[in-house]
């Protein structure tokens, strides 16, 4: 990406100096002229250059040389190529020895400075594109690989930097593909816990004697096929960490369980006569609705509220849409080598497209679709066409299928328990969603019995 | 109506002017116009290299921007350079207004070969789309047949084609649109009214 790479062009003579700048600018390169060595060094603390071109002779003082040293001292990385009218084999010794990379006579073949200019930029290229990926090794589960700029969300960020090294349990809530399981290794991974085991397990994978197993371990031969003692997910999280997703789906059986660890913070093998002791943190999350689930009785209140001594509760993408170009971007630097893609950018109809998109998978959906993007694209841009999937299933064009059996109540009722929930049980935004006013929506709420949230 | 305006410097061949209006026009599809003629050029002459500052023209084109103007188009026989370069085909303002381009280079008998007008139109044309690329915000395209790609010789000119890539293609759309009263697919033209 040349537009990354900063030229200075230093030279005394206006026409020479941004005539040469105008004509990098075409390469794509962004480029900045100073009129003379002092201006140079003056200018040269401001950016990181790339590249600098210097001009031998200049007057005011400081010549090209001169000029040289001092920018090495500011950029050491950066190359130098000294110009000038006049070659003789002094001057070009001199500067070749004082660090110049380059030393060219003007005028010189366009074709010479082209390749000059690609194979220092080529260089810089992979010796930036090492410097990410060593960073991207040491930050692979940093807290601040989440992406947003979104109100809602840097207010979670901070609430989790606030929470990161207490015990205290966390409930996480927001729809499937939000990023439940980013925010609870941010957590982990931002306080005092981030040296110890972070331990995942979905409980909805399991069944709930494996889950059970899972969970605490078990001791050999307490179940068929148990050939050997085998330590929990909760032992293996001891110090650290546990993080249980889909928390809204295990068993009431299990649901005692974990009331018990997290009260007593003790629990036993399956098939275990030892009480075993660990200091875990637990995380949860669910895409369900748990409160009504107690309010149902399906899930115990008492397990409710020891989980939810912190709740998050992430938007979904469509709350947040300031974040979609800010999410592509970064699936595209990302996706792009990992496929083998030259794939930079993406085009300015192809991002409107993506948000007026409503993303019910949410960003997990949209890092799908850039990938999908990019493994058919077949140039540098991520153009509509490459997003054409997404136009068959866009919010404006689908089709809505009401169930033959539907009656208008009900279907008033589904609207209404929707709205509610988006709305996170915020009745003015709730009613100005719907058209209605907020006496209506109450009267509704209370004739249908819906949870405000 | 805006329109893309053609401005000759000094003398130009008109069988030349004709063929890059209709190439542009078919490629671009803006309406075409054309400025008086640039009678003085002796201003961007430097002597000791007999060949003319394209930056000194740019300057003076400046000067010569009608207020309806989508881009001016500089065009000179001239050989044009900038002080680092030996000679350049052609200049533009990045994002701006004005392009040049020269067809001092463009004939064949500027290498010893004999003279090919239809080979000199087309170039024309080449050269003529990849400046006001530029004016349009595009930079140098990697794709070697695009329009866009840099060409520092004839050779690279004469590979790539009298079109931009599709890349290219989306970003000048993109850029152009508030310009356009058409879209450019229905200005394509039949190869042989391109011939003339």
């Amino acid at each position: 990406m040349k537009s990354h790479w900063n030229i200075m062009v230093v030279d005394d003579e206006e026409v020479m100096r941004e005539s040469l700048a105008a004509w990098l600018r075409e390469d794509g390169y962004v480029v900045d002229t100073a009129v003379s060595g002092k201006d140079a060094i003056e200018k040269a603390p401001q950016k990181e250059y790339a590249i600098f071109f210097i001009d031998l002779k200049m007057p005011g003082g400081v010549d090209g040389i001169e000029t040289m040293m001092e920018i090495r001292k500011l950029h050491p990385e950066a190359s130098v190529i000294i110009v000038t009218a006049y070659a003789t084999v002094d001057t070009a010794i001199t500067a070749m020895k004082e660090g110049a990379q380059e030393y060219i006579v003007k005028p010189c073949n366009p074709e010479e400075i082209s390749l000059l200019v690609s194979r220092i930029i080529k260089i810089k290229n992979l010796q930036r594109e090492n410097t990410i990926l060593r960073k991207k090794l040491t930050k692979q589960y940093n807290f601040y690989d989440i992406v947003s700029k979104s109100s809602k969300m840097v207010d979670i960020f901070s609430l989790v930097k606030q929470i990161s090294s207490l015990r205290s349990t966390v409930l996480i809530q927001g729809e499937s593909g939000t990023g439940k399981e980013l925010i609870a290794r941010a957590i982990h991974f931002s306080g005092d816990r981030a040296g110890k085991p972070f331990v995942c397990v979905s409980c909805a994978a399991l069944t709930e004697s494996l889950l059970e197993s899972e969970l605490f371990g078990h001791e050999k031969g307490s179940f068929t096929g148990a050939n050997s003692q085998k330590k929990g997910k909760f032992e293996l999280a001891d110090g650290g960490t546990i993080f249980l997703d889909e928390i809204g789906d295990i068993s009431a059986k299990l649901q005692m369980n974990l009331l018990r660890v997290l009260q007593e913070r003790k629990f036993f093998r399956v098939g275990g006569i030892e009480e075993i002791e660990v200091d875990v943190r637990v995380i949860t999350a669910t895409n369900k609705n748990l409160a009504q689930a107690v309010k149902e009785g399906t899930f115990r209140d008492d397990l409710f509220y020891r989980l939810n001594v912190i709740n998050i509760q992430i938007p979904p993408l469509r709350d947040r849409k300031e974040d979609i170009p800010l999410l592509v971007n970064t699936f595209i630097e990302r996706i792009g080598p990992e496929v083998g893609k030259e794939v930079k950018e993406i085009s300015e109809c192809a991002l409107k497209l993506l948000l007026n998109y409503d993303w019910p998978g949410n960003v997990r959906q949209l890092e799908n679709a850039v990938e999908r993007a990019i493994v058919t694209c077949k140039s540098r841009i991520l153009s509509e066409e490459d997003f054409s999937f997404l136009n068959s299933k866009s919010s404006e064009t689908q089709e809505w299928n009401i169930p033959h059996d539907m009656t208008l109540e009900q279907l008033e009722n589904q609207i209404i328990t929707t709205t509610l929930q988006r709305t996170h049980g915020n009745i003015k935004e709730a009613s100005t969603i719907l058209g209605i006013d907020r006496s209506t929506l109450y009267d509704r709420i209370k004739k249908f019995n819906l949870p405000r949230n | 109506m805006s329109s893309l305006y053609i401005l000759p410097i000094g003398e130009v061949y008109a069988e030349i002017l004709k063929n890059l209006e209709i190439g542009l026009w078919e490629t671009l599809g803006f309406d075409i116009a054309y400025l008086p003629k640039m009678e003085q050029t002796d201003f961007a002459l430097d002597k000791t290299r007999s060949q003319f500052s394209s930056t000194l023209i740019l300057k003076e084109m400046m000067k010569r921007i009608p207020h309806d103007a989508v881009r001016v188009l500089g065009i000179t026989e001239n050989d044009l350079f900038i002080p680092m370069l030996s000679f350049v085909f052609g200049h533009a303002q990045v994002s701006g207004k004005l392009a040049l381009i020269s067809t001092a280079r463009l004939r064949q008998e500027f290498y010893q070969l004999p003279k090919n007008d239809e080979l000199l139109f087309l170039r024309t044309v080449k050269e003529a789309l990849h400046e006001l690329g530029h004016t349009f915000g595009l930079l140098h395209c990697a794709d070697t047949t695009c329009a866009m790609s840099l060409s520092n010789g004839i050779q690279q000119v004469d590979f790539k084609k009298d079109d931009y890539c599709r890349d290219c293609r989306i970003l000048f759309n993109e850029s152009s649109k508030n310009y356009k009263m058409n879209g450019v697919a229905n200005f394509k033209m039949s190869s042989e009214k391109l011939k003339l």
